[in-house]
């Protein structure tokens, strides 16, 4: 029996011969986009440093990935990001974290680095619970859904991650799920050449702990969920707030250009380095 | 100096504020990447090194919160770029959490804290050495760090340029402690000739793409540092892990590791790190201290002496790795010791751990706490205890 190596294994660590994700997880889907948008942009692994978080998507680019990776602690993989990029700027810097991670816990952060504009690629997995803690209600958690720790139904209010990253001033925002891995791959290679900050936030599904809770089922089921109740954004502008109640709106929520925080930073050194180079003449 | 000065001072002889000299010392550490978050009495830290950075190639990031500061310096370290954030007291409790993984990473970090009165928001521009223990065990699990207390705008410039040095030897975070009255302090300092600075930076690996052949971490006499973007293909994680920075959360000995070789980093160099100054004689009542407080030591020894009395000094100018030998050394000399702290002893029972078989160890915290303590309360002091 011949035995045909995966497309994209050049692009993993040759050691690591497993990943911790469950079966049918969205994890999967995901980390191809991300490496299948690296192969098809035509750049190096060495062109980037991964930054993730604690949770189970912060698990995809660490220890799997073949390149620099910065597995960090819970919520903060955007502030380590940052001073990745403002330390090295020449280098693609990509974020690989979860919906608790990102806006829970690290949501502040997510909020300024976008403000800021700064080069990052965050891919924000939001598979709408606590996955690895064991299925507690997270903030992306739609409202009414039982779960470990919303025994009685979750009474809060689900967050709108990609409406409120393009409210903080985000030059590109996108929304995909699992069951578009083709466009989450586009807009990921958009990410990556957009000079300023990128969010993708990938919808995705957690067969073992939502798809229980939620009855939904296992993962083709929830994909097929995605699949029947994903709108694109050009149609949901046109519908009520009440007939997009528990759809997912995917699409592009922003793509404009914008200054950007590490090449001003880089442009600022330059002009006073020359300033002074030329005091520094006019004195001598 | 105007506020606009962009400029470093020249050699020379200066007038100048503690943050501000702090601040000219880790320029000519060769930092390029400073962090922070405003907080009273730290701010005119950052305030100077926004100016003074960016025509030196570098930056000042004003973060969202002091969690974000002290991370984005680590992350700044891991491409190879000299680091730090400055904070009081408030901010360190916020950063704890990421300064255990600046210990588990073995990252390079320099972080002041310029401690004021507290506990909580307490009072900002009062000085109270607070923190003194906080940072050595307030993050989570069990490390070790290096801490530097300053007692002058002197020692402001040159133990940052030594905390920058000690970081990149030996990959660990280090402090700097001024208190508020050290860092708002306006006293002379004078600036070497840049080449008379002795710098250290850290060793980078040089042993090829794949960490699985490298020991990028866990070596007692420190790892080359696998920095990013020069297609190592590091792997860093915080979480238990091998030499090679791959996760191990099942093999006792791993753990083992983990927790020990970092200790060992700086255990086993200890006598390299520590520093203090030493100022008595046989049978001296021996004065410890550390910081402002040093300072009225001194000045009460001198009048003890001159009245008389036996009286010595021992500053701790390294409060971690803790100077347990040199206080040891100390006790066995004294007839008695008496530590001063601006506190209510935080020092005091790891210094009467050591010294208490030796000596009699008394402590003397100020007579208002957050006031520096009066030489002549001291010399009050001496006469109650008899020495």
């Amino acid at each position: 029996m011949s035995v045909t190596e995966h497309p994209l294994r050049k692009y993993t660590r040759p050691h690591v011969k497993k990943t911790t994700t469950c079966p049918g997880c969205g994890n999967g889907i995901i980390a191809q986009a991300i490496l299948r948008s690296i192969e098809e942009l035509g750049l190096s692994m060495d062109d980037f440093v991964f930054v993730s978080g604690i949770g189970c998507s912060a698990w995809i680019p660490s220890p799997l990935f073949a390149a620099d990776t910065l597995h960090t602690t819970h919520g903060r993989p955007v502030a380590f990001a940052t001073g990745v990029k403002l330390g090295r700027p020449e280098s693609h810097v990509m974020v690989a974290s979860g919906d608790g991670d990102l806006t829970a816990i690290g949501g502040n952060h997510l909020i300024h680095a976008a403000r800021r504009n700064i080069d990052l690629t965050v891919v924000l997995v939001n598979n709408g619970i606590y996955g690895m803690t064991g299925g507690q209600t997270a903030p992306t958690t739609p409202r009414g859904l039982t779960t470990i720790t919303s025994p009685y139904g979750s009474m809060e209010h689900a967050l709108n991650i990609s409406e409120m990253i393009t409210a903080a001033g985000a030059p590109y925002v996108a929304r995909w799920t699992t069951y578009h891995p083709r466009q989450l791959t586009r807009s990921i290679k958009k990410g990556i050449r957009k000079k300023g900050f990128a969010l993708i936030e990938a919808v995705s599904q957690c067969p073992v702990q939502y798809g229980r809770v939620s009855k939904i089922g296992k993962a083709v089921d929830i994909l097929k969920f995605f699949k029947k109740n994903s709108i694109r954004i050009d149609k949901a502008s046109r519908m009520s707030e009440e007939a997009l109640e528990g759809k997912i709106i995917i699409g592009e929520f922003a793509d404009k250009e914008k200054v950007e925080l590490s090449s001003q930073w880089l442009e600022l050194s330059k002009q006073m380095m020359q300033e002074e180079g030329e005091s520094c003449h006019v004195k001598s | 100096m105007s506020k606009n000065d962009d400029s470093r001072l020249p050699p020379g002889t200066h007038f100048m504020m503690g943050n501000f000299a702090l601040a000219e010392g880790a320029v000519a550490a060769g930092c390029k990447f400073v962090s922070g978050y405003p907080i009273t009495p730290a701010s005119e830290i950052v305030n100077r090194l926004s100016v003074l950075l960016p025509p030196l190639g570098g930056g000042f990031l004003q973060t969202e919160d002091e969690i974000s500061a002290v991370c984005s310096a680590i992350g700044a370290s891991w491409t190879g770029v000299k680091s730090m954030t400055a904070t009081s007291g408030p901010g360190i409790s916020l950063m704890q959490e990421n300064i255990g993984f600046a210990v588990a990473t073995e990252t390079p970090l320099v972080i002041v804290d310029v401690q004021r009165l507290g506990p909580s928001t307490g009072v900002p521009s009062a000085g109270l050495a607070g923190d003194v223990v906080q940072v050595a065990r307030g993050s989570h699990g069990d490390y070790q760090i290096i801490a530097l207390a300053p007692g002058s705008p002197q020692d402001m410039y040159d133990m940052t340029i030594r905390a920058f040095n000690l970081a990149e030897t030996y990959r660990v975070p280090v402090f700097v402690m001024p208190d508020a009255f050290i860092a708002h302090m306006r006293e002379q300092v004078v600036i070497p000739d840049q080449s008379d600075i002795h710098l250290v930076s850290r060793k980078i690996t040089a042993q090829g793409t794949d960490p699985m052949t490298r020991q990028d971490f866990h070596d007692p006499n420190v790892a080359p540092m696998p920095v990013f973007g020069r297609g190592f293909k590091s792997h860093v994680t915080s979480s238990c892990h091998d030499e090679h920075g791959m996760r191990n959360l099942s093999d006792p000995t791993t753990m083992h590791n983990y927790i020990m070789k970092p200790i060992e980093k700086i255990i086993s160099h200890r006598d390299d790190i520590i520093e203090v100054d030493e100022d008595y004689q046989n049978g001296d009542m021996i004065l410890v201290a550390y910081g402002s407080v040093a300072r009225s030591v001194k000045e009460a020894a001198i009048r003890a002496r001159e009245g008389g009395l036996k009286v010595g000094t021992l500053r701790l100018k390294t409060l971690w790795p803790f100077a347990d030998k040199e206080i040891e050394a100390a006790a066995r000399a004294a007839s008695g010791m008496v530590v001063l702290e601006n506190n209510t002893g935080q020092m005091f029972p790891y210094i009467k751990a050591e010294a208490a078989a030796y000596c009699k160890v008394n402590f003397m915290g100020p007579k208002i706490l957050g006031q520096i303590h009066d030489p002549e309360d001291i010399l009050s002091f001496l006469k109650e205890i008899n020495a």
